[in-house]
């Protein structure tokens, strides 16, 4: 084994759980920022959303090098072809802590209006898929991943909840359609974040396996 | 937060302290089983579901073991070259794969100590059943060598040389097949108007590609090719490459080489090799994608051998 390819895959690795890492970061502010009405924490994941994509290319950067002057094949060739879609996924993850920063400045200079849904459940749930993930990549543990792809039907059900509360909130109080369609989107980035977050599991799988999972992706909710 | 903080974290609820990397970053020790064998143990190797599904099979090797004096060089391996397929013997330098390449045409014949036991069938005809004519039998398979070795004669005289031996006097007959042959080894445009100068004027992957003309000109069962690209350049290595993808199909080939990649461009089935054992014996993509031994794996991605 050459200790050259060692330490680029090393570095790589690093560079992974770092971009984790950030996302999980500007993940939570994102959700602290909405729950506790905190306008600078939402400007503070706008801040994080450049760390995220510099990380993002550092990260392709290495993919390509490694793939360019190693030609990597077998455990090696799978984890750079999973890092390459874990990048992506996670810097998906990020610009979704963004949009919910968004809906947080733009609640905050609409009337006050209490959340329809619990916030802080559903993006806990979604916060606990995310970490589990991080810990199938690092334990390369594929019981986890597959409790990742599960706790997403979990998702989907909350989101259909909210939308049902939200449509509620809206007919007895025409006043507060703006805040609750934040609200309601809200709810649908959460739902967005969990999918992309069963990607990360299916990856973790693949890595180990070497199958592709096939995931059944729920339709577009086109009220989201 | 520093990088090194955050992998040495927490990860399921487990710390990991400095020294212990979690699975992801551990460097994975070499298997058990490469251990054992270099301890002298034999396992039965690793063969895909695919290879067993091949129909049609022309060099079937059973238990064959091959014995360089004292020292065991081959344990017990069983191989089965399906018909039109490119198969690979991949394995460290030691691991046996040109001796059983050798082993096929009966060239360790010409080795004083050497001593087999198992067979091997051609087309069904055994290989190793006393009272084999080895000539008849080494006309069967054309072979081609590390270094390219064309005989010190003219182009046209190397291509037929197989039939000239034969006893070949049809003048028309040799043009064919000189021409055809040529032309299946991808040398005929480059040489259709220098076939009376002497073969040692070509380049060196102009002369392994007249080798393999000389190899095909007498239309064998199949082809042994001993790392026939290790003493070329990138091009010309490519050439050969191209040459093998094309005579698949037409032509049985297994092929000896020390490039894993080549392996993989060229294969359809590929062996690993360790220490005169079988390992493992799958397609060529299952091989290089997810072996299904950890030890493949290992070697394949360089950790060992």
């Amino acid at each position: 084994m050459s200790q050259i390819f060692v330490r680029e895959i090393d570095k790589l690795k690093k560079h992974l759980v770092c971009m984790f890492r950030l996302v999980e970061r500007n993940y939570s502010t994102a959700v602290r920022a909405l729950t506790e009405n905190d306008a600078a924490a939402a400007d503070k994941v706008f801040a994080g959303e450049n760390e995220i994509d510099d990380k993002k290319i550092d990260i392709q950067e290495e993919c390509f090098k490694i793939l360019a002057l190693h030609q990597p094949v077998a455990f090696d060739l799978r984890f750079i072809m999973a890092t390459w879609k874990f990048n992506n996924d996670l810097e998906r993850i990020g610009d979704l802590a963004v949009g919910i920063a968004a809906r947080t400045r733009a609640l905050a200079v609409l009337p006050p209006c209490p959340p329809p849904f619990d916030v802080a459940l559903m993006a806990g749930r979604v916060h606990t898929m995310l970490t589990r993930s991080l810990d199938a990549l690092i334990n390369l543990d594929i019981n986890l991943a597959a409790e990742v792809l599960a706790d997403e039907d979990e998702i989907d059900a909350l989101h259909r909840a909210n939308l049902k509360l939200v449509k509620e909130g809206i007919l007895a109080d025409k006043n507060q359609i703006d805040a609750l369609i934040n609200y309601l989107s809200v709810s649908r980035y959460l739902e967005r974040i969990g999918d992309l977050i069963t990607n990360l599991g299916e990856e973790v799988i693949y890595i180990v396996e070497g199958n592709i999972v096939h995931h059944q992706y729920h339709d577009e909710d086109p009220t989201g | 937060m520093t990088e090194s903080t955050q992998i040495n974290g927490q990860a399921n609820g487990r710390e990991y302290a400095a020294g212990e990397p979690p699975p992801l970053f551990e460097e994975r020790a070499i298997n058990g089983r490469l251990q054992a064998i270099a301890a002298g143990e034999w396992f039965p190797a690793v063969v895909h579901p695919e290879v067993e599904r091949e129909s049609e099979i022309v060099l079937a090797i059973n238990n064959f073991s091959l014995w360089y004096g004292a020292s065991q060089a081959l344990f017990d391996v069983s191989l089965k070259v399906p018909k039109g397929k490119v198969t690979a013997l991949i394995g460290p330098s030691g691991c046996g794969k040109s001796t059983l390449l050798r082993s096929v045409n009966r060239l360790n014949d010409l080795v004083d100590s050497v001593r087999v036991s198992g067979d091997m069938t051609l087309e069904g005809d055994s290989i190793y059943a006393s009272g084999v004519d080895v000539i008849e039998l080494r006309k069967r398979m054309g072979m081609v060598a590390q270094k390219p070795n064309p005989f010190p004669m003219t182009i046209y005289e190397n291509v037929i040389y197989p039939l000239r031996i034969d006893g070949v006097r049809d003048q028309k007959l040799l043009d064919e097949v000189c021409e055809k042959s040529l032309k299946h080894a991808a040398l005929w445009q480059e040489t259709k108007e220098r076939l009376e100068q002497s073969a040692l004027g070509l380049s060196g992957g102009q002369q392994q590609r007249l080798c393999v003309a000389r190899a095909i000109a007498a239309e064998p069962e199949m082809l042994l090719m001993d790392e026939p690209c290790s003493a070329l350049d990138p091009i010309a290595t490519s050439k050969i490459e191209d040459l093998i993808d094309m005579l698949r199909g037409e032509y049985t080939i297994l092929i000896v080489t020390h490039n894993m990649q080549q392996a993989a461009r060229i294969s359809d089935y590929t062996a690993f090799m360790y220490l005169g054992q079988l390992v493992e014996y799958g397609p060529t993509p299952s091989m290089f994608k997810k072996p299904k031994l950890k030890e493949t794996e290992d070697y394949i991605s360089g950790r060992f051998g």
